[in-house]
Parts: structure tokens; sequence; C-alpha cells
């Protein structure tokens, strides 16, 4: 049965390669099914390994495949090998799931888009490079799968490149992204040099053999971790996603909420006894995910492009899920990028419905009421809210309550302070978005009015799947308090994860834990309600009060700006000072410099073929008095 | 008595050399340069080859020469030429001749110690003749094929084309 | 007896004084007499490195180098002879193609 779970990355592979050689020929309907099928069969297989791994023991795991030797350079070897273990079946499951859903819904979004084909060519190398990436035995094969998803963001972000801001939020993402794989190529190449192999068994061996020093550990979680701050958009290297909403929706939902930006739990997930056994680099990672949850959902709070409030709330659920992988619940920190996948997912396939439904409007000023138009987005999308917010029964709560309560038992009560706060900021921005988009005045335009309708079925039976899954997704991870068992996605988990460091609490804090982070999802939505119902003159007059607090929030702190004037100005200057110093004048002035010299040195020399015989004789001499002159000497 | 004779032929033929660069006329220049010739005869005389001195004598003096005098009188140049105009590359061959002397001289040093030897035993034409057909057969016959291509080639050269 | 390097001193005084002729001289004719004197200063020299070796090889080769210059001043005059008929001069500067 797990024999062939190999398979997986390669049937998109192989879907990829023919839509990229024979693409446009190939007619419209014939592209969406093949696409579409090579992700479900993916999605098909890793379902069947799943069964199968759970029929094997836990001893022989992880089940890996060696391909081909791919680098065998003296003591530096790297396989293509794909391994099968719990971790990467969860992520092949969620990533070839997910992605199989979001292929159906890009087959109605993009249909009367001029680059369909190309769309789906992209769409699916991306779900290979995800899928070599979740699947690979070595870090450097993740890292090849990693820049394969930095290439496809960059790809589908810029997807209309006609659009000067497409063009320029693709340029970004790749080259924000780029910072922090510098630093995760520095973290291989430790790994390489001190460890001497990539694959995770050999790290994990290291690591608890104690083959390394902790302070070497350190280095090696923090530059990985930066690493995944580039592709999770941590601080510091967030900027790229609010741009990123420039490419289609469909693309924000897979790769901006989904797959690519949980690459970097994954990967703190996959090496989590190295991060153990470092614990000042868990620390910085909970921390930088606290602040950043906190952080992002401020801003969240003031924008009015639909997309843009996603995705800051996509930045700020990342942040929970490092908060969980810090303090050593490294299952419930998958937990919730598990549930995560399907209700951020759902939420923008149904921002998507909604700006299809307006004729491409995102601006939520434009909007209001449009609960009777779109009688099923809408009940998906408050679905979706209720999920992120954390009420109970959806699979948000469980994921969160998870991550929190192991925050407070860690005994890291600040990180679990703003783990709190950051559940008001999220209830109430969620729910801010359903108000002013669904309920209250109309102010759509009229223009817009006229072509209102609901979305296809091919469009909202996706988003009906999505909702289904946002609800009873959670059940699988139930927490201690409903029974002591039933955290199946915890026991999976074990073999990856070690139990040991979680800590325990007793029932009744529990118990308190709970009721307070369910309190403050129902205040969040209280205060929405009141701000954007009751009294929709409230946030205008606190906007007013407080200018300056809310400049800063609606321009973002004013960080894009920051960066361009520290980093991306003295870059462009510093490479005009070189271009002009060094490249004209050293390089080409060497370049031209050898021809003239050539061509001077042919100058001077033409004068001995004068064509006198004289001179030939004078030159014969000459070479006579130096041959005899040797010939004497020596 | 061998050495005043050869002093005598030595600057006699050094002598008429130098005149031959100095003179500017070629019919002058052909001259001295027989009498050049002609001493040389004489020093081959000296060195016991009899021979060839007087073969020297018959055909660089007489044969040779008297082509170069037949080939100047119907080149009849009637003017001088202009004296050079780049006088350096005059003091530059100059310079290097000097070079080029002090070199060979030096290059003598091993000969200084030369036996000039008693009169050779076999200096005869017979014993010319001798080795000439015996061992240098080859030679001897390619050369007379060397002269007869030059002869048809200096004729096929030089003639003038019919009209036709 | 007199000394071989006598002679051999005066074979390379004439051969410099050729080469001095030579590169002096700006009329062809002159200037093919040069090179004929630098050959019999080489005939001078084997002959006296042959009276010295006590070997008649010596002037067997002067022998076969006297037929070559015959042979070679045939060839030579003739064509210093179509140089003149074409270019009506014999000067050795006039007698270039080159223009550098």
């Amino acid at each position: 049965m797990t024999d062939i779970f190999w398979l997986i990355p390669f049937v998109p592979a192989l879907s990829t390669l023919i839509l990229a050689v024979f693409g446009r020929k190939l007619p419209k309907k014939y592209v969406s099914y093949q696409a579409c099928l090579a992700v479900f069969i993916s999605f098909a297989i890793s379902v069947i390994s799943l069964i199968g791994l759970l029929q094997t023991s836990q001893e022989s795991y992880p089940l890996v495949k060696n391909l081909f030797s791919w680098i065998n350079s003296g003591s530096f070897q790297v396989n293509l090998s794909l391994q099968l273990d719990p971790l990467s079946a969860i992520m092949a499951l969620v990533v070839s799931g997910v992605g199989f859903i979001i292929h159906v819904y890009s087959v109605g979004y993009m249909a009367d888009d001029e680059g369909y084909t190309r769309y789906f060519t992209y769409l699916n190398l991306f779900t290979f490079a995800m899928l070599i990436l979740v699947m690979a035995s070595n870090i450097v094969l993740m890292f090849v799968g990693w820049e394969g998803v930095g290439l496809c963001s960059y790809l589908l972000i810029g997807f209309w490149f006609e659009k000067h801001s497409a063009a320029n939020a693709g340029k970004k993402a790749f080259i924000v992204n780029r910072v922090g794989d510098a630093a995760f190529l520095l973290g291989i190449l430790f790994i390489f040099v001190h460890i001497g192999s990539g694959e995770f068994t050999a790290i994990n061996s290291a690591v608890s053999g104690g083959a390394i020093t902790q302070g070497l550990a350190t280095l090696i979680a923090i530059l990985l971790f930066v690493g995944a701050t580039g592709k999770s958009a941590q601080i510091p290297l967030y900027v790229w996603l609010p741009d990123a909403m420039e490419g289609p929706t469909p693309v924000s939902a897979l790769i901006h909420a989904a797959t690519m930006v949980t690459a970097g739990v994954y990967m703190v997930s996959r090496m989590n006894l190295l991060y153990t056994f470092s614990g000042t680099a868990a620390l910085i990672v909970a921390i930088v995910g606290a602040v950043t949850a906190i952080y992002a959902a401020t801003m969240a709070l003031t924008q009015n492009d639909i997309k843009r409030v996603l995705a800051y709330s996509t930045i700020s659920q990342i942040g929970y899920m490092f908060i969980g992988c810090g303090v050593g619940a490294y299952a419930a920190g998958m937990f919730h990028l598990y549930t995560h996948a399907f209700f951020k997912s759902l939420l923008f396939l149904c921002a998507g419905s909604v700006m299809h439904a307006l004729s491409g409007e995102a601006d939520m000023k434009k909007m209001g009421g449009l609960r009777k138009y779109l009688p099923l987005t809408y009940p998906a999308f408050l679905i979706g809210a209720i999920a992120i917010a954390g009420i109970p029964f959806f699979s948000g709560f469980f994921s969160k309550d998870a991550i929190l309560t192991q925050a407070f038992a860690q005994g890291q009560y600040f990180i679990w302070a703003l783990g709190i706060m950051g559940a008001v900021l999220t209830a109430f921005y969620m729910f801010r978005l359903i108000f002013l988009i669904f309920h209250g005045e109309e102010r759509i335009e009229p223009e817009a009015k006229k072509h209102i309708h609901e979305s296809p079925r091919v469009m909202t039976i996706p988003l009906v799947i999505l909702a289904f899954f946002s609800v009873v997704a959670g059940y699988i991870g139930l927490p201690v308090v409903f029974g002591k068992k039933l955290n199946w996605f915890r026991s999976f988990l074990e073999p990856v994860i070690k139990e040991g460091h979680e800590a325990h609490i007793s029932l009744g804090t529990e118990w308190i834990l709970i009721l307070i982070s369910v309190g403050v999802a129902f205040l969040g939505i209280i205060i929405a309600w009141v701000f954007y119902i009751k009294a929709p003159r409230i946030p205008q007059r606190l906007a007013t009060r407080f200018p300056f607090i809310y400049k800063l929030l609606f321009n973002k702190y004013y960080v894009d700006e920051i960066y361009n004037a520290v980093f991306v100005n003295s870059t462009i200057k510093g490479s005009e000072i070189i271009y002009d110093k060094f490249d004209l004048k050293v390089i080409d002035g060497t370049v031209n410099g050898t021809a003239s010299a050539a061509g001077f040195s042919g100058k001077i020399l033409s004068y001995l073929h004068s064509g006198l015989i004289k001179d030939y004789a004078l030159i014969f001499l000459l070479g006579l008095i130096i041959f005899l002159g040797y010939l004497l000497i020596f | 008595m061998g050495h005043f004779l050869f002093f005598l032929l030595a600057i006699i033929c050094f002598g008429s050399v130098l005149g031959m660069i100095i003179s500017k006329n070629q019919a002058y220049n052909a001259l001295l340069l027989i009498l050049a010739f002609a001493s040389l005869g004489g020093l081959f005389g000296l060195l016991d080859a009899p021979f060839i001195a007087v073969v020297q004598i018959i055909i660089y003096a007489g044969a040779i020469m008297v082509l170069f005098i037949f080939v100047i009188m119907m080149v009849n140049v009637r003017y001088g030429i202009p004296p050079e105009k780049k006088k350096w590359t005059l003091y530059l061959s100059l310079g290097l001749a000097v070079v080029l002397v002090i070199e060979l001289i030096l290059s003598l040093k091993g000969a200084f110690s030369l036996p000039g030897s008693a009169a050779l035993d076999k200096t005869s034409p017979a014993d010319l003749g001798r080795v000439l057909f015996t061992e240098y057969l080859y030679p001897f016959e390619i050369t007379s094929i060397l002269i007869i291509a030059a002869l048809v080639g200096a004729i096929v050269l030089v003639k003038k084309r019919e009209k036709e | 007896m007199i000394p071989v390097s006598y002679f051999l001193v005066l074979s390379i005084l004439l051969f410099v004084m050729g080469t001095i002729a030579f590169l002096i001289k700006r009329d062809l004719i002159t200037m093919f007499m040069a090179v004929e004197v630098m050959l019999n200063a080489a005939n001078l020299a084997f002959i006296a490195l042959a009276k010295s070796a006590n070997s008649i090889d010596g002037q067997i080769i002067v022998f076969f180098i006297i037929t070559v210059a015959a042979a070679e001043a045939t060839v030579g005059l003739a064509i210093i002879l179509l140089i003149f008929r074409q270019k009506k001069t014999i000067k050795s500067e006039d007698i270039k193609l080159m223009k550098g």
C-alpha cells in the first residue's frame, strides 16, 4: 500500500510537463480535466499511503524511497529520496486535497482569462514543488522544493504581468524570499559541515546523540528559521505577502494561505528535535510568532481591501502556528496549520466569489448588504469567519485552543497573553469583514450592481466542501478535557514529534483557559457588531480622535517605506555606482583596451612589413646576430 | 715569401671590396669585383687548391662577372642614384655589422690552435675528379640538372613575347 | 706556414663587408654583387679549413658552391633585367607593393 507513495509529487510533474510543451494546442476543457485529475490522483495516492502507513509498525518510520543518487561528490552526498511518515503524510494530504479543490474552483474563476493554460501549468508546477518539499527526506531536496514554490509564487503573483503592480509584487516576493533563503542555505551548510549528511534521520540522530553543541544547534536553528520567516511571512520578512494579493484569488488561497506559507511551520516541525535541543531557538520562534500574530492583526483592523485583510490574517495565524512550535507543542502548531488550510482557503475563495459577483471589486467601502445577493457565499464566508475566530465546535477553536493552552502550560504567560489579545483582534476584524460586506447599507457601484450574480456551481461546490471541513476537521484533535485519548492527531504525530515535551496542567486550569479564549472571541464579535451595525459612526470618530494611530495602522507602520529607503534604495544606489566606476571603466576598459592594444601593436609591427628588401635583410642580420650570440654564450 | 704573398693578396682583395662599397658606379664595382675574385683565386692557390683556384678565375671572374657587365650595359643607367634619405638605417646597418664581426671573431677562438698543416697530399685535378665521381656522384648529377634548369629558366624569363 | 686563422679572419672580414655592401647599396646589381662576395668569403673559409683538416672534401664543396652560384647569378640577372624592363629602374626602394 505504501509502495507507491513516491509517485505523489510526480503525477502533477508529468501534467506540468505535458501542459508546458503542448499547452498551446490543447483545448481549454482538456486542460482543466488534466490539471485537476493530476492533483486528484496525487490526493488519492496520499490517502492510500496514509492507510498503508497506519498499518505499518511505527519502528519502520520513516519509510524512505531513494530514487537516485543526485550529488555524489566525496563526502557530500545528496540523494533524490522521498520519505513517508505521519508528518509528511498529513502535509501531502493537505496540499493535494486543498490543492485539488482549488484547482476545481479555478476552472470557474479563470474561465475568461487568456492565460488559462499558463495558469494551470504554473499551478501544477507549484503542486509538484510543494509535494517535493513536504516529502523530501533530506534538507537539500526540501530546499529544492522550497525554491520551487518560491518560483511558482513569483510566476503566479505576477500572473497578470502587464499590470505594473502585479509584476512588482512578484519581484518583491521573490527577492524578499531570497533573503530568507540565503540564511536557509547557510543553515544547510552548517548542517553538512558538522553533521555530514542532510538526511533528516541523520540530523535527528546527531542531535539526540549529542554530536553537536547547543550553541551550534541554536545557530543552525536560527538560520533555518530566518528562511522560514521569509517563506512563511513573519517579522521581518513578511512584507511580500500583502502585495502578493495582486495575483488571482485562487492563487492567494492555495499558495498564500494553505500551503506555501506553511512550509516554514512544516520545516520547524520536521526539525523539532533540533529546536527543542536548542532552547533559545525555540523561544525565539515563539516570540517572533507571538509578536507577528499581534502585529499583523493590528494592521488587519483598518484595511479596506478584502484580500489585504485576509493576507494580514494569514500572517497573524501563521504566527500562532509558530507559537505552538516554539513552546514545544509542535503537534498543536501542525494541527492549526491543518485546520487553517481549510478555513483560510475557504475565506479566500469566498472573497473571490464576492469579487467575481461584483465584477472584480475588492474595496469593502463599495460593498455592503450583499447578503441577499449571494445566498451560498454568505453562509460559507460566515462559517469560515466563525472557525477562524475560535468559536467552539468549529475547527479553529480546537487548534487555536491547543496552542494557547500549551503556551500557558509551558509557563510562557506573556506569549499566552499576546495570543489572547490576538484572538480578540482576530474575531473583531473577521466580523468587521462580514458586517461590512454582507450587512448594513448597500454602497455598491451601480455599474457593478447591474451584473451582480452568485458564482457558478464549479466555484460554489468547492466552497461547500471547504466549509464542511472547516467545521469537522477539528474533531480529530480533541483536547484532553473531553477525554484522555481523543487527541488522535497528536498521537498520530507521535513517532515524529516525541511526547514528553508537552507539559501537563490540571483539568481545572485547562477549562478556565478554554473559557477565557472563547470569551475573548465573543468579545471581539460583539465589539465588531457594535462598531459596524449598531453605531456605524464609531469607527469614523475613533479615526478622527486618534489620527496618528489610525494613520500608523492604515499605512502598515510604514514598514514598506522604511525597507525601501534603507535596503532597496541603497542597493540601487550602490549598484549604480558600481556600474559607473567598475563596470564601465574597468571591465569595459579592459576589454576595449585589449582590443586597442592589439590594434596598436599591429600598427607598430606593420612597419616591419615595409616591402623593401633592405629592411628584410636587416632583420635577417639581426636574427643571425642574436642566434650567433646565443650559440656563443651557451 | 708565403706570408708576404698572403698579405699582398689579402690587401688587394680587401681593398677592392672596400672600393666596391665606396664607389657608386656599377661598372667600376664590377671591375673591382673582378680584381677581388682574382686575388681570391690567388689565395686559393696559396692554400694548395690549384684546381679550385683556376676554376675560380675562369668561372667567377671570367664568366659570372662578364655576365654582370653585360647586364650593366644593357640596363644602362645614365644618372646616379640620389643619396639615401633615411640615414639611420645606414648607421644601424654599420653598427650591426660591427657586432657581427665581433661575434664571428669570438667564435673563432677554437681555431687559433688549429694546425696550419703541411702541404696536402692529394690536390691534383685527378684526385679531385676521383672523389667527385665516386663519393659525390649524386650531388654532381643533381647540380648538372640545376644548371640546365637555370639556363632554361633564364632564357624563358627574358624572352620577349611575340606579338600575335 | 701561414696559420689557418689568418685566412678565417680574412673570410670573416670579407663576409661582413659583403653584408655591409648589401645593406648600404641601393641599386640591385651592386646588391647582387655583394651576395657574390659573401659566397666567396664562405669559399675561402672552406678551402682554408680543408687544408687544415687535410681533407679534400672542402674543395669539393667549393666546387659545388661555385657551380650553384653561377646558376643563381644567371637567373638573378635575368630577373633584374625583367624588373628593369617593367619599372625602368634598378633602385631597390621602387620595388615594393606594400603601402605601410
